[in-house]
């Protein structure tokens, strides 16, 4: 059943881009770039020599095996932590506080806090903001309707299945109108078939809300679909070994983008530098 | 089956054969003691309903010293319990005292207690609100520190300042914990204040039971007790029934 996860696409709709943002951003999506960084906890060297390049509303994916500096790297460019040697730029300002102003960070799990409904949990960071309930509540309530949670405004997340809750913690990053978008194995928690639905209805949701992503997970296949380009990350200390383009990113037919012959090579391609950079 | 059966059965079951024992004399027998001295439940039942005037009044002045000893350390730890959380060398100054001040035997100070606050009430809330002050204490900080640390980076990203962060998250995580602080709390504090009593009083429960004791009024005697574990029980229900109605997400 799909049509839960029908998008529907209007025309001006970021409400976002126009919110009140401490960063100011004018525009959604602003440009990251990453330095030669270096990062290491203690003795382990969790990164090591790592660029990145990322346009302003580019997507950028980034798989590698587990325990690779995937998730460091996501946490450093958002500013929440600083590295150990290298720059992070993002949106032209290269401190932790500035990063932290134009990144919205979206947990693996979803994190929804319990006792809030719905709403109030997309409505997050407008509430820290100072917005008033009842405002927060109306801005946050107009991406309901458009992402096919309407409805379940007031619903407790425990009342919500779990493609649901993802939804409202991808809602609760956007409401945010941060340039960048920080996430973190947005579905690694659903099953197969969620999980499929979820990556089109992502694919729809930035096709109308550009913002520039980076999108890290475990599964090849997720990041080529919903990903401009892909970056390979090696075993720790991570560091890339192969940058691969997607052939059609966020394409509207899912099932059928990923089983053409073009996206399959590309994800062996992907699957081999995988399987190269954990040796 | 309602969940109460089995427990009300067994103490059913307690209570007739504390009453065929009493009763019979079996128990005065098998100590050599009067049979006066061996109340039955049924004398106990008399004595309260006897007494209920005088046990009323002396369950008052306990009862406030109860709530009132509990409020004290409700205060103190949670305030405690929130600085301790925000400042890591707070925590690291304070928290292992807090732990070894347990260790304290409050049977010891309390007799240096009632020389420093004599009769009245101070002593009395003074022990009730050090005996508590650990559980609510120690539950809160744990609550305070079971928030995963990634909704505490979701939050920041989301322009959450450190106070937004303890209100929206924290302390809503803690609240349970909380709870069960206060619920342990709860069912302790009479016994502080007894003990408070016993040491130096002029009113109270504590002090009828002694009163009782020392002229053998034993039926009276464990009328008292019954009322202290009622009200003890009573502020474990109402406890667990504001936790039901205010911790409704889980």
């Amino acid at each position: 059943m799909r049509q839960d996860t029908k998008v529907v696409p209007t025309e001006a709709m970021d409400f976002a881009a126009t919110s009140r943002s401490p960063a100011g951003a004018a525009s959604p999506g602003v440009p990251v770039s990453v330095r030669g960084l270096h990062h290491a906890y203690g003795e382990l060297q969790t990164i090591e020599r790592l660029d990145l390049d990322l346009p302003a509303h580019g997507v950028l994916g980034l798989v590698g095996p587990s325990g690779c500096g995937k998730s460091t790297l996501l946490e450093l460019i958002c500013g929440l932590q600083e590295p150990g040697d290298g720059a992070i730029d993002v949106g032209g300002a290269g401190d932790a506080a500035s990063r932290l102003s134009r990144c919205a960070f979206m947990p693996q799990r979803d994190l929804l806090l319990p006792w809030l409904a719905a709403i109030d949990n997309a409505a997050l960071a407008l509430r820290n903001r100072g917005v008033r309930r009842r405002e927060a509540r109306a801005e946050a309530g107009k991406l309901f309707e458009r992402f096919g949670l309407a409805g379940f405004e007031h619903a407790l997340p425990a009342e919500l299945s779990g493609g649901m809750r993802q939804r409202v913690a991808f809602l609760r990053t956007l409401v945010a109108g941060k340039p960048v978008l920080a996430l973190d194995e947005p579905f690694a928690s659903l099953d197969a078939i969620t999980r499929a639905e979820m990556q089109s209805w992502l694919a729809g949701a930035l096709e109308s809300n550009p913002r520039t992503v980076v999108l890290v997970t475990h599964d090849v296949e997720e990041a080529l679909y919903l990903s401009d380009r892909v970056a390979v990350l090696s075993a720790r200390p991570g560091r890339i070994v192969e940058e691969l383009s997607a052939p059609a990113p966020r394409a509207p037919d899912r099932d059928a983008v990923v089983t053409d012959p073009g996206f399959v090579e590309v994800r062996e391609r992907a699957m081999h530098a995988l399987r190269a950079g954990t040796r | 089956m309602n969940r109460w059966v089995l427990p009300v059965l067994v103490l059913a079951a307690l209570i007739g054969a504390w009453q065929v024992a009493a009763s019979s004399g079996a128990i005065a027998d098998a100590l050599g003691l009067e049979p006066f001295l061996v109340p039955s439940p049924s004398e106990i039942a008399d004595a309260l309903w006897e007494s209920r005037s005088l046990l009323a009044e002396n369950a008052w002045v306990t009862l406030r010293e109860i709530l009132l000893g509990l409020l004290c350390a409700l205060a103190a730890g949670l305030g405690f319990a929130v600085l301790l959380h925000l400042s890591e060398t707070l925590r690291r100054a304070f928290y292992p005292l807090i732990v070894a001040s347990q260790t304290i035997p409050i049977v010891a100070i309390a007799p240096i207690l009632i020389v420093w606050f004599g009769f009245g009430i101070g002593p009395k809330l003074a022990i009730v609100a050090l005996i508590c002050f650990f559980p609510i204490t120690v539950n809160t900080l744990d609550g305070l520190r079971s928030v995963d640390p990634e909704a505490t980076k979701m939050m920041r990203t989301l322009d959450a300042s450190r106070w937004q962060i303890l209100r929206r998250v924290e302390a809503p995580t803690a609240l349970p914990y909380v709870f069960s602080g206060a619920k342990i709390a709860a069912v302790i504090a009479p016994i502080g204040a007894l003990f408070g009593e016993w040491v130096g009083s002029d009113a109270g429960l504590g002090h009828l039971i002694l009163q009782d004791n020392a002229q053998l009024e034993t039926a009276r005697m464990f009328a008292a007790v019954a009322v202290l574990a009622t009200i003890a029980l009573a502020l474990f229900g109402l406890l667990a029934l504001a936790e039901r109605r205010v911790v409704r997400w889980r």
